[in-house]
């Protein structure tokens, strides 16, 4: 508790002695830290792997770049937020049904669905492809991106300790059990679907006021879907500082690949997701776990050998 | 009085009547077993009567209300509970999680959370896992991993506990142990309509037995009724 109040307060003052570089790869990491811990509030514990974080987030970046003109940010934002839930929650009536595989291969469709919707509608309707944002001063940015990764993260550890969180756990090992000792399985799965939603809807929104200038590739990238999985996994998706980890190191090390090696960047970064999947399946927390167990085996060792 | 009826139920899977207009009545307080060879329909009459599936013809009245077309969590929070014949626990969670989950969701009132803890553990003392609370689902022997499933469903307050083979797979003396867990279900004023091969124990146990073949009732009685029945005799045994 104390050390979270410390790593807070931390964060908060680092604009007053951080290079503005560091601010913004921070502001990226916090940003792919709201992706991968609001996915797993949903995915985690149900196994249901969804792959539209991208539109979600796309169109929390369109609400800015259609509305950030006209309104006051922070109503931008928590409008990009509320948006997402509500198509979140049409969306989770008609495809929850399904399963496995195919959950997941609708809800890439989709994304990719909403950004040629888009894009149709800007070439046929609008008359340009591109939009350009207002900006917004990083700091501020930064200080916006803080208090949506604290709202994630409070959200997802209450869900987590909560009723609803048990219930996502059990849906996730049966679902037919839990459908009859009385769980509502589409509800329960619907409404936690949404509220992961609505964290990607916020940060995109201030997201786009980092970029100027946006366009329905830029803002419904399949990246933004893909990554969070990829994150979470490396991480560890059964606990939530596994998927902070994960999403931190993961953006810190694009960062770093990108910058120091421009020509082998995604060879390396390929390389590095292979190898932590093929050896720590369980993420680096699994690590945590692994130097136990080889821990307690040593002792055991040398408790037989005394 | 009854609490459970079926009326005429059918159910088709493609052209074949898995179960095909069977009449059937529980009584309030009563053991009913429901037996026949395999493939005769006796956990599609289950699924009928849980709610995973629906009946396409007939009707089934829990309580003098029908339940025909609701859903498996509608059906639970109305009293009726069931196990499954391939245990389906919730593996990765402990054995006092597994049981919590049936006090939070089963009920229609909700159960009050703070006390929910403290039932779980009563309840699983009551089916002999007391030592296991903190043991996980997927970590239990077979015998456990069913008293936990029938932890887990008396956790959702029924008044009628369907049995899918809680015996199946047990050694004599833990088939005794689940014969008297059944009767001091039933002392608790639990209606029991049980599935089950493991003869002589059904009829030790069974206040009434139902029996089916190819998805139609074949016969129903007292257990020496059942026994001495030509028909049964036949279909078990063959001519």
């Amino acid at each position: 508790m104390v050390s979270l109040f410390l790593m807070l307060i931390l964060f908060a003052t680092a604009p007053l002695y951080v290079s503005a570089y560091h601010i913004i790869s921070l502001t990226s990491v916090f940003m792919y830290i709201v992706l991968t811990v609001s996915w797993a509030v949903f995915s985690g514990p149900t196994q249901y792997i969804s792959l539209a974080t991208a539109a979600f987030f796309g169109l929390g970046i369109y609400v800015t770049a259609i509305l950030g003109k006209i309104l006051f940010l922070p109503i931008v934002i928590a409008l990009g937020g509320l948006i997402s839930f509500s198509l979140a929650l049409l969306v989770g009536l008609s495809s929850l049904r399904l399963r496995g595989m195919y959950f997941t291969i609708f809800t890439f469709g989709l994304s990719e669905l909403i950004r040629h919707f888009v894009l149709w509608w800007e070439v046929n309707e609008t008359g340009t492809v591109g939009r350009w944002v207002v900006g917004v001063d990083p700091k501020v940015v930064y200080y916006v991106m803080l208090t949506i990764v604290m709202a994630t993260l409070a959200t997802a550890y209450l869900i987590k300790r909560s009723k609803l969180g048990l219930a996502l756990r059990g849906i996730g090992e049966s679902e037919e059990a839990a459908d009859h000792i009385g769980i509502n399985v589409n509800a329960v799965k619907i409404i936690a679907f949404a509220i992961s939603t609505f964290f990607m809807g916020a940060a995109g929104a201030i997201m786009a006021t980092r970029w100027t200038y946006i366009d329905p590739s830029i803002a419904f990238n399949p990246l933004y879907s893909f990554m969070p999985v990829l994150m979470a996994i490396f991480g560890g998706m059964g606990q939530i500082y596994g998927q902070i980890l994960g999403a931190a190191i993961l953006t810190l090390l694009a960062d770093l690949l990108l910058t120091k090696f421009p020509y082998y960047y995604m060879l390396l970064y390929g390389i590095i997701l292979v190898g932590v999947i093929l050896f720590l399946p369980k993420g680096i927390v699994g690590l945590e776990e692994k130097i136990k167990n080889w821990r307690t085996a040593e002792r055991t060792r040398e408790y037989a050998d005394s | 009085m009854p609490i459970l009826e079926g009326e005429g139920v059918r159910k088709y899977f493609g052209g074949l009547a898995a179960v095909d207009h069977v009449d059937f009545s529980i009584n309030r307080g009563e053991i009913v077993g429901l037996i026949g060879p395999n493939g005769a329909g006796k956990t599609t009459l289950f699924n009928l009567i849980s709610g995973s599936l629906v009946p396409t013809s007939g009707m089934i009245r829990f309580k003098d209300k029908t339940i025909t077309g609701l859903k498996p969590h509608q059906i639970c929070k109305r009293g009726i509970a069931r196990t499954f014949q391939l245990v389906k626990l919730f593996g990765e969670m402990t054995a006092l999680e597994n049981s919590m989950l049936g006090f939070l969701f089963g009920t229609r009132t909700g159960a009050e959370e703070s006390k929910v803890k403290e039932a779980s553990l009563e309840l699983l003392d009551f089916v002999g896992l007391s030592s296991m609370a903190k043991v996980l689902g997927r970590e239990l022997t077979v015998a456990n991993q069913k008293r936990l499933e029938v932890a887990r469903a008396l956790a959702t307050k029924p008044e009628l506990l369907l049995l899918d083979e809680v015996m199946a797979g047990l050694t004599p003396a833990e088939v005794a142990q689940a014969t008297e867990l059944i009767r001091k279900i039933r002392d608790k004023g639990i209606t029991i309509f049980m599935i089950e091969h493991v003869m002589k124990a059904m009829m030790d146990i069974s206040d009434r037995i139902i029996v089916l073949h190819y998805g139609e009732k074949i016969a129903e009685g007292t257990p020496k009724e059942i026994a001495a029945n030509t028909k049964v005799i036949e279909v078990y045994l063959g001519t």
